[in-house]
């Protein structure tokens, strides 16, 4: 200690300003300031024993059984929206992707690509977010990275998120095992995430009250494989919406499909803001959904577990997989015609005329 | 979906198509143009073909916007935002039609160019407003439906003297096309084309009202139906041309009598009026040029106007040779006709228009009708 009271204590710094403060090209550096952040951020809100130990790594104890690994990077724009924001969000995509195999996840980790100037309130926000949706989730975020670039260069953060989990034995799950037959069920309603995400950008402005459906969806799988372990495909519809994720298995399992439009569960909300901007329901992406495949014996045991779980509450039988060397996956309309359900081509752009 | 589905119930649907395979005479054939791509993805989103009997055959017109743009216009367009360094605004679809070079305004914008996709013309004006020392040109496109809003944007430009904003004007007129495809030779003369009625699009016509088709079913004896873009709309329009020609009648009705009058929107009528003025010719892809059938901005604009602030010279560019656009826009060929349709030419890598916009022939084929395969080929006689 200094004789001077007015000299500062050694090794004092000066707290994170989480209210006011800015990230600065040194929250990168690899010096006193990021070590700052990770302590007082992302340690904090963070918190499990290896975190604590402040290595580079995880040191995991190996599970027994198959295990699976995921990724997903995560650039929503805007990063807050209703029923989410890009914290929350990449902690279930991940959780998802890795349970979508039939597995448990076990492990995430985290990797922060911060823009220079982006408030810390708005990153502790999202932080705190994360660390609720993981906290809830049970699955520990055991390592992490940030980096930072210059302004200009991101678009305020961007997340990636890695997932590990293990596989059951007896359960297979994957793409291409669906066969003419199998009965197709959704766990609800579809295009809210999208939905949700629309009402908030700038130039489409328009009220609804949909929230995205962001969620975790690892209790839900691990409840409809108790009740079905002969589960023969399980896809969360993300990107391109229930229509990309048909046409993906249809494709891996060199079947076709045939849904019914009647029966896919659409919010009226989400239908009348769809018809609005020239969209379609069947594209919009969701953030707490899955399709599920399963013999058509178990079809029923399945709908009934989804639906006792309040995540599958609104789940639906939509239709059968069947034979078709094309991979086509056709609908009939509410009309009474039948028409493709294709590839999405591009991004949904609205109409002009 | 209140105000939607009355026009999407099932079982209405079924017993008009009841009514129309009972009323089809089946010693004829109903030859019905589908004038506007909102119609022609109304047939194919909601498989309308598989409600109606085989006698009734539609012909998808060329009533798309981004489907008629010629390749010289998008040329014009990605030259303003590459040469001339302007913020080139434009309605989406647009982004993806092919241009010369195997160039698009999308692929110009992922080389540098500054282009940005807006939803209306107001929009590009706030682009205006919010960057003053930047030149913002719209990329004006469509029917009668967009013409309203790009004069009123023009309008609000010259009242708050935007130094900084223009149009490249490209809007185009329905009644002109359809005269086109009634005098081409194949319709005329040949009988290549048959051609028995139309269904002439409702939105055009809250604009124009329904008198400006009066000619075409006096002079050249078809009778036209003004429809609305719901699936019902679709099917009572139908059931109304066979009625009229069963009786031999060629008369313009009105079946979306809830929004279309004779006398169409004074209002917007007088708007585009003031801002705009007849080309004398205009080139339309698959129509080649078409006379009086496009607008161009009047002289009191003359300063908003990007042909003129950028002195664009207009150069006609050829289809690509193996593309049918030009002929599955005048009805000549169905879209399973074209040699490349769904192999070079699909909606991810469009070689032609058609396959660009979801309202385009090819587009609606694709996406709504593979399953269908060659029982779509066999119709298209």
């Amino acid at each position: 200690m200094s004789a001077n009271p007015k000299a500062t204590r050694r090794g004092y710094i000066r707290p994170l300003d989480l209210r006011n403060g800015k990230i600065e090209m040194s929250h990168g550096g690899g010096g006193r300031a990021m070590a700052q952040l990770i302590d007082e951020l992302f340690q904090t809100a963070f918190e499990n024993p290896w975190l604590r130990q402040a290595n580079d790594q995880a040191l995991l104890t190996r599970p027994e059984g198959r295990i699976v690994m995921a990724t997903d990077s995560h650039v929503v724009s805007p990063l807050f929206f209703p029923g989410g924001d890009i914290g929350s969000l990449s902690v279930h995509g991940t959780i998802n992707d890795v349970a979508t195999s039939g597995a448990r996840p076990l492990w995430l980790s985290a990797g922060f690509i911060l823009e220079e100037g982006f408030p810390l309130a708005d990153l502790k926000r999202i932080v705190d977010s994360m660390a609720a949706a993981a906290e809830k989730a049970g699955v520990p975020i055991v390592t992490g990275d940030t980096k930072v670039v210059e302004r200009g260069k991101g678009d305020g953060v961007f997340i990636n998120t890695t997932g590990v989990g293990v596989v059951p034995d007896g359960i297979e799950i994957s793409g291409d095992r669906a066969r003419p037959g199998d009965v197709i069920l959704v766990s609800g309603y579809l295009g809210d995430h999208g939905v949700a995400i629309m009402s908030q950008r700038e130039n489409l402005s328009f009220s609804t009250h949909i929230v995205s459906d962001s969620a975790a969806l690892h209790e839900l799988i691990a409840a409809m494989i108790d009740a079905a372990p002969n589960i023969h495909c399980l896809r969360d519809p993300t990107r391109g919406g229930l229509a990309a994720t048909l046409n993906e298995i249809a494709r891996q399992s060199d079947v076709g499909m045939a849904i019914r439009e009647d029966d896919i569960p659409v919010r009226e909300e989400v239908d009348a803001a769809c018809e609005l901007l020239g969209l379609d329901p069947l594209y919009v992406a969701n953030e707490g959904k899955v399709v599920a495949i399963c013999p058509p014996e178990s079809a029923e045991a399945l709908l009934a577990a989804m639906r006792a779980h309040p995540l599958g509450a609104d789940a639906a039988i939509i239709g059968e997989v069947i034979e078709d060397s094309h991979g086509f996956v056709q609908m009939e309309t509410s009309f009474g015609g039948r028409r493709n359900v294709d590839w999405i081509s591009g991004e949904q752009l609205p109409r002009i005329c | 979906m209140k105000y939607v589905d009355e026009f999407r119930d099932g079982k209405v649907a079924r017993n008009l198509a009841q009514t129309i395979a009972a009323e089809v005479r089946p010693e004829r054939r109903y030859h019905l143009m589908e004038f506007c791509g909102g119609h022609t993805h109304a047939i194919s989103r909601y498989g309308l073909r598989d409600l109606l009997p085989p006698e009734i055959r539609f012909i998808h017109g060329p009533g798309c916007p981004v489907c008629v743009l010629p390749i010289g216009r998008i040329d014009s367009a990605i030259a303003l935002a590459r040469d001339h360094g302007v913020i080139l605004c434009s309605y989406g679809d647009t982004l993806r039609v092919p241009a010369s070079e195997r160039m698009s305004l999308l692929r110009a914008k992922a080389e540098g160019a500054d282009i940005r996709m807006v939803y209306s013309s107001a929009d590009a004006l706030k682009i205006a407003r919010d960057n003053p020392e930047r030149e913002v040109v719209f990329f004006a496109i469509g029917f009668e439906t967009t013409t309203p809003p790009t004069a009123v944007a023009l309008r609000q430009a010259r009242n708050e003297g935007l130094k900084n904003f223009s149009v490249f004007a490209n809007h185009v007129l329905t009644p002109s096309a359809i005269q086109n495809i009634l005098e081409s030779p194949e319709v005329r003369e040949l009988g290549t084309i048959p051609l028995d009625g139309f269904i002439g699009p409702s939105h055009v016509s809250t604009i124009i009202g329904s008198r400006p088709y009066e000619f075409f079913a006096e002079e050249f004896q078809k009778p036209v139906v003004i429809a609305g873009f719901e699936p019902l709309d679709v099917l009572q329009s139908v059931l109304m041309l066979v009625r009229q020609l069963n009786e031999g009648r060629a008369e313009v009705e009105n079946q979306f009598s809830r929004a279309v009058t004779r006398e169409g929107n004074l209002k917007a009528q007088a708007l585009v009026a003031e801002v705009f003025e007849l080309r004398d010719r205009f080139e339309w892809r698959g129509l080649g040029e078409v006379p009086y059938s496009a607008l161009r901005i009047r002289d009191a604009y003359r300063e908003f106007d990007a042909e003129v602030r950028f002195d664009l010279p207009y150069r006609s560019v050829p289809d690509h040779k193996a593309c049918e656009c030009g002929t599955i826009l005048r009805g000549l060929k169905q879209p399973q006709d074209c040699k490349v349709f769904g192999t070079v030419c699909t909606p991810d890598n469009p070689l032609g228009s058609c396959m660009v916009s979801a309202e385009g022939a090819c587009a609606a084929y694709y996406t709504y009708g593979q399953f269908k395969g060659a029982s779509v080929v066999a119709e298209a006689s």
